[in-house]
């Protein structure tokens, strides 16, 4: 299978591939991994492809103050062999590691995957429950984009025409919590029919002090349910005041159904995987 | 007479070294990697599958990791070092330690996935020089095998991690004859 026709133009810069991104119809290509099937089946046909793959240091991940800032060329096997995830987000590192197989996730970027927002990618969940957001490059200048504004629609992001993501910076998870995602997948694909990630702090007597939740393949986008997590503040970690409080996790979503999994299915996994997310980071903030 | 430039508009040129030596092409931008290294380098041991990235047939090496070739602009691998499993076994024809023990173990029937499994498991225990049963069938997950079962495979891969590390010899020692049965 071969794409249509297209120019390809290597940037040596951000600030070049911006310029270059003039054309509406040109689309920017780093590991290609989600573009490049789109158009082996002529689903995208940008007239020019603008690679930022070759841009120096782009690939960094670096872990300071609480955070850690991921650059746009860094790939999921970065992320999954990095030590200081590994130390200060472990549960980023696990996720990586679901993602597709080992070949995709040597040319798969974070930044692509937030970019491209496939309802079930595992990363919006993960990104979505350790909190942050993401720093795009435009015409204009930098902006940042809280990861809760992110997400708008099935594959449609809060970028604008023009902006590049250049770094992804995330919430480490700090002592005394614990982090977890729970992911049931299509076998094949290894998308998640559904996927859970929750980022728990224990407070006295096993009482949940805060929880954030990340949730993707249920609905046309990842989300947070903030009700839920609301709900499940203050609540002891254990297996049914958990399974209580969880019950409504897809509450007001627009549930997806298709061949693999009805809306009832993905609402019963939505479920089974945040209770089971929630109860694994509690074990984990307990150190 | 000025020499004509010869070459199509949209032509891009390719340098990359495969297998050790240098090769340059010019090639349009659409232009997949597996194809490059089949019908411009002529090096048909790297097998198109499925060509969507799921089956893994066209895996190689690019600047030492193992990727699908079928979802790889040429042009975006031009100055790589890359790998094909014809730059596996040695010139004198001795097998690669991984590619005896798919030998020795009956790891491939048809055998046409069996290039892009060699260097999946390559990766593998280079990122893991002694994985786990387990460990190995995540590693190959990104390979597909129509006739094998995998079973035969992962032995292969855990025999081959062994004979890498010399834990075990290159060559597995013949089996001693079975003595018949005294009637």
């Amino acid at each position: 299978m071969f794409p249509a026709k297209f120019e390809y133009k290597a940037a040596g810069s951000l600030q070049e591939a911006i310029g270059l991104l003039e054309d509406p119809e040109a689309k920017v290509i780093a590991g290609g991994h989600s573009l490049l099937p789109l158009m082996k089946l002529r689903l995208a046909q940008p007239s020019l492809l603008v690679d930022i793959s070759r841009i120096p240091d782009l690939d960094y991940i670096r872990v300071q103050n609480g955070h850690i800032a991921i650059g746009a060329l860094a790939t999921y096997r970065d992320i999954q062999f990095s030590k200081d995830v590994q130390r200060s987000a472990g549960v980023l590192s696990e996720a990586a590691h679901e993602v597709g197989d080992p070949q995709v996730r040597a040319r798969g970027t974070l930044a692509g995957a937030l970019a491209h927002a496939d309802p079930a990618g595992d990363m919006p969940a993960v990104v979505m429950a350790l909190c942050g957001s993401v720093i795009a490059e435009g015409p204009s200048g930098e902006r940042t984009i809280d990861l809760d504004e992110f997400f708008v629609d099935m594959l449609t992001t809060a970028l604008q025409e023009r902006e590049i993501i250049r770094e992804v910076r995330l919430n480490a998870v700090p002592a005394g919590s614990g982090a977890a995602y729970q992911k049931f997948d299509q076998p094949a694909s290894h998308y998640a029919l559904t996927g859970v990630c929750a980022v728990v702090k224990l407070g006295s007597g096993n009482a949940l002090e805060s929880v954030r939740l990340g949730v993707t393949g249920v609905g046309p986008k990842a989300y947070r349910p903030t009700a839920i997590e609301q709900a499940l503040t203050g609540k002891t970690a254990d297996e049914e005041s958990v399974k209580a409080a969880v019950q409504g996790v897809v509450d007001g979503i627009d549930v997806l159904g298709d061949i693999h999994a009805s809306p009832e299915y993905r609402g019963h996994l939505a479920r089974v995987l945040t209770r089971r997310a929630v109860l694994q980071a509690a074990e984990r903030a307990r150190g | 007479m000025a020499q004509t430039d010869t070459r199509e508009p949209g032509l891009h040129t390719v340098t990359v070294t495969v297998n050790g030596k240098r090769e340059t092409r010019e090639v349009e931008p659409r232009q997949l990697l597996v194809y490059f290294l089949r019908e411009q380098l002529a090096l048909t041991g790297t097998h198109v599958g499925c060509d969507t990235s799921q089956c893994g047939a066209c895996t190689v090496l690019v600047d030492g990791v193992a990727v699908k070739s079928c979802t790889i602009l040429a042009v975006q691998a031009s100055g790589a070092d890359i790998k094909t499993i014809e730059g596996y076994a040695e010139p004198n024809g001795k097998l690669h330690p991984i590619q005896q023990a798919f030998w020795e173990e009956h790891g491939l029937q048809c055998g046409f996935c069996t290039p892009g499994m060699v260097i999946a498991i390559d990766q593998l225990l280079r990122d893991n020089p002694s994985p786990s049963e387990w460990e190995v069938r995540r590693g190959i997950d990104g390979n597909l095998c129509r006739c094998t079962g995998y079973q035969n495979i992962v032995k292969a891969a855990l025999s081959a991690g062994k004979k890498l590390s010399g834990e075990e010899p290159f060559e597995k020692p013949e089996a001693e004859p079975v003595a018949a049965a005294a009637h």
